[in-house]
């Protein structure tokens, strides 16, 4: 779904692209708690930016510094251009989405969606007009009269949603807006969200820990970790090229090895895992000293399961298939290997064949692409 | 539990005689006492009776003795009034209602202008006690949690001496030669001693210093409950913090300004030792007059209809009270 973003342009590229947002060696503490460490990041105008991270990672933290609430420790924050040092969060060019969705409750939907333009002093029709505008494009135009405790969980989200919105800011900030969301309505409002971010032209930086959610929204995530940004990427990069253990094992799921470099060449690597049989080729040059000590990631989709011992010399091994986990679409199989270590293999369900089916205790053995494992140091 | 599946097998009456009793009473024992109680019709009735037998007993039927002697007449005798039955010809019970005691209180204004002096004495102090409580309560709110349980503290404080002791001590600071008028004199602000004493000032100050945490504890507890974020979203979306107080804080804050309100209008406006001691001669509040009305004139007919009035007088704020307070209901 992100492909489909990606036929615009890529600011984050083009060394000259001036950045929309621009956080520069921000630190947050709190008493001796360093909720947010020295992070620095460039937003780009339009862009769905997701910061991604477990509880407690400093992503929301990141998010208060952005629209006003908390003042940086040390470093700086530029929005277009203008750095935001001691401008309170009435004057900055920005809104926000909150997790709670923090509704006015003892105002109507269309008073709660009117309070941001009555701030601007417009005239009563202006006003008037745009809310009327801003709750037929979420679809609540028969609501407006309504109070929100009259409003169920995703009737809310989405006046949460107009308010911050009707003041057409150029940034948007969303705190986990699809937290409190069943799964349905969840994917519903996520294609909603990316449809009314096309049609306003708004840039979005959205907090959540749902890497589903990050994966199909977002232009680029960045991973948080212990108040670090720990990776910047578009969401096929952070998937495919994680940069690190912790990403690799932090997005999806992931088989992971420990392993020793034996051949370090300018267009492919070498290692022996102990835990794997056979050593993994990767078609890919890395460059670190000779009998270093690294990691091997293998994702589950990427390992093809079969009953025949592979001709290679390398990336395969074998085991026995411990459980099976039938999804519908596709299985997941916990293979044992030789050497005790448990393996996790999804295999899409192509056809229907009976004899095409793995069963318990069956011997397998188990392949993958020379493109696939994802080497890395530390 | 075999025996209420029934799964056990009888036995012989021989050996177990008790088993179709202990059976019998398996079947019939409710799963669990406490739903038994909530489900039938014992438990509520118990609980409301309670409150009911009070009102009842200390509050309804004295409302209805005081309600009888207001249409009766004053006579020398104990009690001083008429009873209302009597019988004419020792054959036909009758009952002889006097609607001129409620007459009276229109005829001669001591008692209108002691109403409506009451109800602006009570109105005044109540806006002041609103002025100063609001923002005492506002500051203990948003204080850190280990702070708050020490100022509140302190607003109960002085409810551990008397009333009647702490509104003393103000006569004591009001006098001409008390303390308020010789440190003035003493700094050489004024020559003459300000009169305070005997002037709805001092009344005010009474009452407002009496009735003050009865203002700040609704007010507390009010502000206390309020979501911050709804402040944040308000700054976000560009309102200042004055203009999100007006528009957030303060209209969520109704329901605790009005119960503060009432909790200090109703008891003000029936005062009667603070006006007695601080106030005017000249003119007096209606608890005096009520007071006035039973132990000097021992005239119980016109003080119960002068009671009575009072009351209806403050039915009108409690019945306001209590639509706000329904509506708060209705929300939850």
């Amino acid at each position: 779904m992100a492909e489909t973003r990606t036929k615009t342009p890529e600011p984050w590229l083009d060394p000259h692209a001036q950045a929309y947002i621009r956080v520069e060696n921000v630190t947050k503490r709190f008493g001796t708690f360093v909720a947010v460490n020295n992070v620095s990041l460039k937003v780009f105008k339009g862009e769905i930016f997701c910061l991604l991270g477990g509880s407690g990672c400093g992503k929301t933290t990141l998010l208060r510094v952005l629209a006003g609430f908390e003042q940086p420790s040390s470093g700086s924050v530029f929005i277009d251009g203008q750095d935001m040092a001691g401008i309170p969060p009435y004057e900055r060019p920005v809104n926000m989405m909150f997790q709670s969705y923090a509704l006015f409750p003892h105002m109507s939907v269309a008073g709660n969606v009117a309070f941001g333009l009555e701030q601007e002093k417009l005239k009563r029709e202006e006003i008037d007009r745009r809310v009327e505008e801003i709750l037929d494009i979420v679809k609540l135009g028969e609501y407006a009269r309504r109070k929100p405790h009259q409003l169920s969980g995703g009737q809310r989200q989405r006046v949460a949603l107009a308010r911050s919105l009707v003041k057409r800011p150029k940034l948007l900030l969303l705190d986990e807006p699809l937290g409190a969301l069943d799964r349905k309505l969840r994917e519903h409002t996520q294609f909603e969200l990316l449809g009314i971010q096309e049609k306003l032209g708004v840039t979005f930086v959205v907090v959540t820990h749902d890497q589903e959610e990050a994966m199909t929204l977002s232009s680029r995530v960045g991973v948080m970790n212990r108040g670090e940004i720990v990776q910047v990427g578009t969401p096929r990069q952070i998937y495919e090229f994680p940069a690190s253990r912790f990403v690799a094992d932090f997005i999806g799921s992931v088989n992971l090895f420990e392993g020793q470099l034996t051949e370090d060449e300018q267009d492919h690597v070498r290692v022996k895992c102990e835990e794997l049989g056979t050593p993994v080729y990767v078609d890919h040059g890395m460059s670190a000293p000779p009998l270093a000590l690294c990691w091997v990631a293998v994702r589950p989709e990427k390992i093809v399961l079969g009953r025949e011992r592979p001709a290679a010399t390398d990336n395969w091994t074998h085991g026995t298939i411990h459980d099976i986990a039938y999804m519908g679409d596709m299985t997941v199989f916990m293979v044992k290997l030789d050497s005790g270590r448990k393996v996790r293999v999804t295999q899409s369900n192509r056809t229907r064949k009976p004899e095409e089916q793995f069963v318990w205790d069956e011997d397998v053995y188990l392949s993958w692409d020379a493109s696939s494992p994802v080497v890395g140091m530390g | 539990m075999s025996a209420r599946n029934g799964k056990r097998t009888p036995g012989s009456l021989l050996t177990r005689p008790w088993e179709p009793l202990w059976q019998l009473f398996h079947r019939l024992r409710p799963a669990r006492w406490s739903a038994y109680v909530r489900d039938h019709w014992i438990g509520k009735p118990l609980v409301t009776a309670v409150p009911m037998i009070w009102l009842v007993l200390f509050f309804m039927v004295p409302f209805i003795i005081v309600f009888g002697i207001s249409f009766s007449q004053s006579i020398l005798a104990i009690p001083p009034y008429e009873s209302l039955w009597g019988w004419v010809d020792d054959k036909v019970l009758t009952l002889r209602l006097h609607l001129g005691n409620y007459n009276y209180l229109f005829t001669d204004t001591l008692y209108v202008s002691s109403y409506l002096y009451s109800v602006k004495v009570a109105a005044v102090s109540t806006l002041f006690c609103l002025l100063l409580g609001y923002p005492m309560a506002y500051g203990i709110a948003r204080s850190p949690p280990t702070q708050r349980n020490i100022f509140l503290m302190l607003i109960i404080l002085p409810f551990w001496t008397s009333f009647l002791l702490r509104v003393y001590a103000w006569i004591g600071l009001l006098k001409s030669n008390g303390v308020i008028n010789n440190i003035l004199m003493w700094l050489g602000l004024i020559d003459q001693p300000i009169t305070m004493m005997q002037t709805d000032f001092a009344v005010y100050i009474g009452i407002v210093y009496s009735y003050l945490p009865f203002m700040i504890l609704p007010l507390y507890s009010n502000l206390e409950k309020h979501d911050r974020t709804l402040l944040e979203a308000a700054a976000d979306l560009g309102a200042r913090p004055w203009k999100a107080f007006m528009r957030i804080t303060l209209p969520l804050s109704m329901p605790g300004i009005v119960a503060g309100s009432l909790l200090v209008f109703i008891p003000a406006v029936g005062e009667y030792v603070i006006p007695s001691l601080l106030g005017r001669t000249d003119q007096l509040m209606i608890g005096r007059v009520l007071s006035d009305e039973f132990f000097e004139n021992r005239d119980w007919p016109v003080a119960s209809a002068v009671a009575i009035a009072m009351l209806v007088l403050l039915v009108v704020p409690i019945m306001v009270f209590q639509r706000y307070q329904n509506r708060e209901l209705a929300h939850k």
